[in-house]
């Protein structure tokens, strides 16, 4: 059964692959792509990747979604007919494509315990995690402490990613309220959006603090949090929305989470411990563990959050301060 | 047989890589481009997911009375690799935003025009 829907998923994700290359509204090409992420995340879960799929469905299917809507709200939603052949382009493809399928035949079946990729690393992880850190879910163990480091890089280039983006479009506070006059009419969208808004802060805190325990962590936590405050925006428009959380509340926080992620670093080396290591926080080393994972998990969560707002305000309010 | 089932997840990965490919490479339109980044960055995605599977494993949340798991490794090394593809799409479409406003047109093949005729 699992093979099947294995197969099945696949075989829609080609569909919607093929059918993004040939639709030239790129309106639809954006609804297609988003389809095209919630698919891959429905596999990720058959596949065992819990966390990798929740990631997915709130970043690839979310987040991103609503950034290309807003990049076509400011340009076009026409893709113009090439002037070159595709000729060569598809030659160019078709080489490469054989030479990958050529390079497959060597490797290891799917689903094979004995593959190279299982030999290593991941059975210790596997068998220490449960001793050593005492959470079950071994990727927050690898992601939050074993592989720390790589993790305070990561919530880095998300910190760059959002000064690129201030940067590059800047940031406009609006004072009146600007909002498509059709929205405001739509009661239901209203209700709804005051209904759910707290509802998605707490389960996006819960995503925060349950990640030790199931699928979840700070880097999902964030971008929930974040949609939270987006459907507010696209319900009660963008001016309700900045003065609810300014923007430069949201610089402060973006730099905050990077620096309780590094503060915790330092607070291990100062207790005698290296850089970002738990175990010296707390007398036992499994509760230091617990608790420099749930402090780093924080600080990334509020990173994210804050850095998706950034990115969000700053498409947005650039589309409605006209083509200045 | 096997051979066609132990690679079919390889296999299409690679048809969507390529379709990604292709999209960036043919077509001028550039949110097209940073959309065909994204379906081959999925479809990476998927290749590492698909080595990390392990038959009949489960996910890699211990409990009591499982014993396979599915590999963690890739998993993170993927989680993270998420939030970076996000990152390179928000700073490519705040990209063509601007060439959006200094060209008035988001289509490669005039914006070449344009710089010729500088």
């Amino acid at each position: 059964m699992e093979h099947f829907i294995d197969i099945v998923l696949l075989g829609l994700l080609m569909i919607t692959g093929f059918a993004i290359v040939r639709l030239r509204s790129l309106l639809a090409v954006t609804m297609l792509t988003s389809i095209y992420s919630l698919l891959s995340a429905a596999l990720f879960v058959v596949l065992d990747a819990v966390d990798v799929a929740l990631t997915e469905a709130a970043i690839g299917a979310g987040i991103s979604t609503i950034l290309m809507l807003a990049t076509i709200a400011q340009t076009t939603d026409r893709e113009k007919v090439p002037r070159h052949t595709p000729l060569l382009p598809l030659i160019v493809v078709i080489t490469t494509g054989a030479a990958l399928i050529y390079g497959t035949l060597d490797m290891p079946h799917y689903g094979d315990p004995d593959a190279p990729v299982h030999r290593h690393m991941a059975a210790a992880y596997l068998h220490d995690t449960p001793l050593e850190i005492g959470v079950p879910n071994v990727v927050t163990s690898v992601l939050a402490s074993y592989r720390g480091y790589d993790t305070l890089g990561e919530v880095t280039v998300i910190f760059t990613a959002g000064i690129g983006v201030l940067a590059l479009l800047g940031y406009h506070t609006r004072r009146q309220n600007i909002q498509p006059p059709g929205i405001k009419k739509i009661v239901v969208l209203r209700v709804i959006a005051k209904l759910f808004l707290p509802l998605i802060l707490l389960f996006a805190l819960y995503i925060l603090f349950h990640g030790d325990y199931g699928p979840g962590g700070g880097f999902q936590a964030g971008v929930i949090f974040a949609t939270g405050f987006i459907l507010y925006a696209l319900a009660f428009g963008l001016g309700n929305a900045q003065r609810l959380i300014p923007q430069r509340l949201l610089h402060g926080l973006a730099a905050a989470g990077v620096l309780i992620y590094a503060a915790v670093g330092i607070e291990g080396m100062l207790l005698g411990g290296k850089f970002l290591e738990y175990r010296v926080l707390a007398d036992d080393p499994v509760t230091g563990q617990h608790l420099g994972i749930m402090l780093i998990e924080l600080g990334v969560g509020i990173t994210v959050a804050a850095v998706m707002l950034i990115i969000y305000f700053g498409f947005v309010s650039r589309q409605n301060s006209g083509d200045s | 047989m096997s051979n066609l089932l132990g690679h079919y997840n390889y296999w299409i990965v690679i048809v969507l890589m390529m379709t990604g490919f292709y999209i960036v490479i043919a077509r001028p339109n550039l949110i097209k481009k940073v959309i065909g980044l994204f379906i081959f960055q999925t479809s990476v995605f998927i290749l590492f997911i698909s080595m990390a599977k392990i038959e009949g494993g489960s996910a890699p949340i211990i409990e009591e009375g499982i014993s396979v798991y599915s590999n963690p490794l890739p998993h993170v090394l993927i989680l993270t690799a998420i939030v970076v593809s996000l990152a390179t799409t928000a700073l490519g479409l705040a990209l063509i935003v601007r060439i959006r406003e200094a060209y008035g047109t988001t289509n490669e093949d005039e914006i070449h025009v344009q710089d010729e005729q500088d």
